[in-house]
């Protein structure tokens, strides 16, 4: 199919077809995996593949580079975990793990070489202020100043507003729910939290369970409004179910938590491009299932539009992509918020000047 | 080939179209924009480097662009972009060349971790090289600039590649960043120095650029042992002198200002603790450029 004249997509299908590549087919692909944060997961790919050594001298240092990165951010995010685990251990509340942390945390697959901005956190509504105070006294504080950013996040938003550790610098998302409060659709926290695992060594963490953590991985890439890392988002999908697909009967445990949750919208898009981009491995029968969350076939032809463009790097420069961008900035919007009050969101941060934070 | 060996035609339309593919040291980079100030800066401080064909790698694509709307007019604006992204804020037009001597560091400090980089400038004598780790403002630069005019030779202006297996500094020479009152003071120590147009307002102040030497770009394959570590600083009215540091000192002012020292873990503790082994680590002031070239030669002539 098309999607596989991107280096980007061919490496991760296939990753024994790189040997034929060209310098400059090389070059190409290291642009694009370093574009679309995939660099070091690709040199992870040739490594297990034993292929790594082959590869020309030139774009070989740039995937070791990689993988030395990843590396180095997997030990900072396992010690910055064992922070937050022991800033809360007294607190007495379960933390789940979401996302990257979880992945690895868990020695999933999915945490090969994948590169880490913050650690995001699950725990149960009531919680937060205990949390959010106990974090306080551990070093962490908000990282929005402002009155309405405040606001934003703690009357609309499934989150805390960032939190930032004072000495180290690391960034804390600090969850409630997978999607926002004022979110059209309406997965339950409870049954999330409920439904958490623990982890073998760890006598606190928890990680959601696989069927959720493929339906929170899902929700993240197609309700979210930042596309930049939607290729990456579906790398840990596919590598999730390749992953999961080995329990026992966990693709009919998967679309009926999808109902339950009601998500059965971003799971049907997430196998569809998971298998379109990535061919990965889905049964029939479960794609039959899954179309009870199929949009109506207009607005289907018009996804398949916006998202291949923000998924395949290759469609992602020129204006019909920044022009699905934004399409899909405002799509993720309206899916977070009743229309009212994303007008006024969307006035309020036209009117509001950002302040200039300089030029690194 | 080297960017001399083209004419301004021929860059223009390289820059314009495919792009120019430049070597620096060890990196590629293929160079594209339309912009006048950007091909003249080329031409000036890279006339010595080398141009690779179009057959060959290129490690990082950048490009710089004014944005697609009213700024690209009304007090115009430019974008440094990177793989196709822009990492940074844009800046005035007039700071276009500036932007990408800021955008090409970036692309190496950023992604090369097959080094340990550490920020400071770096030069060599007899195969020995001397490291200048400075804070900004502490004119490292300006010695850097005095020091390779005056038969060191330069391996960088701003970033010290050490090789993490031999622990060689690996040269990337390229031009010489010079702020405020240096211009002058540069250009007043060096009367042959190539020197660009100043560009005024910019973040640092006013800055000008100046040619490395021919002689240090074409040997930038030859890499050298650290020998000295010195911490430069300008002290108006102070006399030139050495004067030596702990190595424990050292070492933590070349961690503090390595920019991917976290990321080597206990391979860049190693590294460094070696590197700091094997130099005379001093601090060192300085107020005229003729009397810290003169302590610097003598340093050398005491091996």
């Amino acid at each position: 199919m098309s999607s596989v004249a991107d280096p980007v997509v061919l490496a991760l299908r296939n990753p024994a077809a790189l040997a034929s590549l060209s310098l400059r087919q090389w070059e190409a692909l290291i642009a694009q995996a370093r574009r679309t944060n995939l660099l070091a997961r690709i040199a992870f790919e040739l490594d297990d593949f034993g292929s790594l050594p082959q590869v020309p001298p030139a774009p070989r240092v740039h995937l070791e580079a990689a993988k030395t990165l990843a590396l180095a951010q997997a030990d900072a995010v396992r010690r910055e975990v064992a922070y937050i685990d022991g800033a809360l251990a007294a607190a007495g509340f379960p933390v789940v793990l979401l996302k990257g942390a979880a992945y690895l945390i868990a020695c999933l697959p999915a945490a090969r070489g994948r590169l880490f901005s913050d650690i995001d956190i699950l725990v149960p509504h009531g919680a937060l202020a205990n949390v959010e105070a106990t974090l306080m006294l551990h070093g962490w504080h908000t990282s929005k100043t402002a009155a309405y950013d405040q606001r934003y996040y703690r009357e609309w938003m499934h989150e805390l507003p960032p939190l930032k550790h004072a000495k180290r610098q690391t960034l804390l998302d600090v969850h409630h729910a997978i999607l926002p409060i004022t979110a059209r659709l309406k997965p339950d926290s409870t049954k999330l939290l409920a439904a958490s695992r623990p982890l073998s060594g760890e006598p606190r963490l928890r990680v959601l369970a696989p069927v959720d953590m493929v339906l929170h991985s899902a929700t993240h890439l197609f309700c979210n409004e930042d596309v930049g890392n939607n290729l990456r988002d579906l790398v840990d999908l596919d590598n999730l179910l390749g992953e999961f697909a080995k329990q026992e009967s966990f693709w009919s445990r998967l679309i009926a938590r999808a109902g339950e949750l009601d998500l059965t919208r971003p799971l049907y898009y997430a196998l569809r491009y998971a298998v379109r981009v990535l061919d990965t491995s889905v049964p029939p029968g479960v794609l039959r299932q899954a179309d009870i969350g199929r949009p109506p076939s207009m607005l289907r032809t018009l996804m398949d539009a916006l998202f291949l463009r923000t998924l395949l790097p290759g469609r992602a420069t020129g204006r019909l992509a920044s022009l699905a961008r934004g399409s899909l900035y405002v799509r993720a919007h309206w899916l977070r918020m009743p229309p009212l009050l994303l007008a006024h969101h969307l006035t309020v941060k036209a009117l509001r000047r950002e302040p200039v934070t300089g030029n690194g | 080939m080297i960017v001399a060996d083209l004419s301004y035609g021929e860059l223009t339309s390289r820059l314009a179209y495919g792009g120019l593919r430049l070597r620096t040291g060890p990196v590629v980079t293929r160079i594209q924009s339309r912009l006048s100030n950007v091909a003249q800066g080329l031409a000036l401080h890279y006339a010595d480097h080398a141009v690779e064909d179009a057959q060959g790698f290129a490690d990082f694509h950048v490009c710089v662009a004014p944005p697609r709307n009213l700024r690209r007019w009304v007090k115009p604006q430019v974008y440094f972009q990177f793989d196709g992204a822009s990492p940074f804020l844009p800046l005035p037009a007039d700071q276009a060349f500036p932007m990408l001597e800021w955008g090409l560091n970036w692309c190496v400090s950023h992604h090369c971790h097959q080094y340990l980089i550490v920020h400071a400038a770096c030069v060599e004598r007899s195969g020995l090289a001397v490291l200048l780790p400075g804070s900004p403002g502490s004119g490292k630069s300006t010695l850097c600039a005095a020091l390779a005019s005056r038969g060191w030779r330069l391996l960088s202006d701003e970033l010290a590649l050490l090789d993490l297996v031999t622990r060689n500094v690996v040269p990337l020479p390229r031009p010489i960043s010079l702020k405020n009152a240096s211009i002058a003071a540069i250009g007043r120590f060096v009367p042959d120095a190539k020197l660009g147009p100043p560009v005024h307002d910019t973040v640092k102040g006013s800055i000008a650029h100046m040619r490395p030497p021919a002689d240090s770009v074409r040997r930038a394959e030859e890499r050298a042992r650290p020998r000295w570590i010195t911490m430069p600083r300008y002290q108006s009215g102070a006399q030139a002198r050495l004067v030596p540091l702990s190595k424990a000192r050292a070492f933590m002012h070349l961690a503090d200002h390595a920019f991917n020292y976290d990321v080597h873990g206990r391979r860049g503790f190693d590294l460094l603790a070696q590197v700091v082994d094997g130099c005379d680590c001093f601090d060192f002031r300085y107020s005229t450029l003729e009397d810290a070239v003169t302590v610097f030669d003598d340093m050398v002539r005491q091996v």
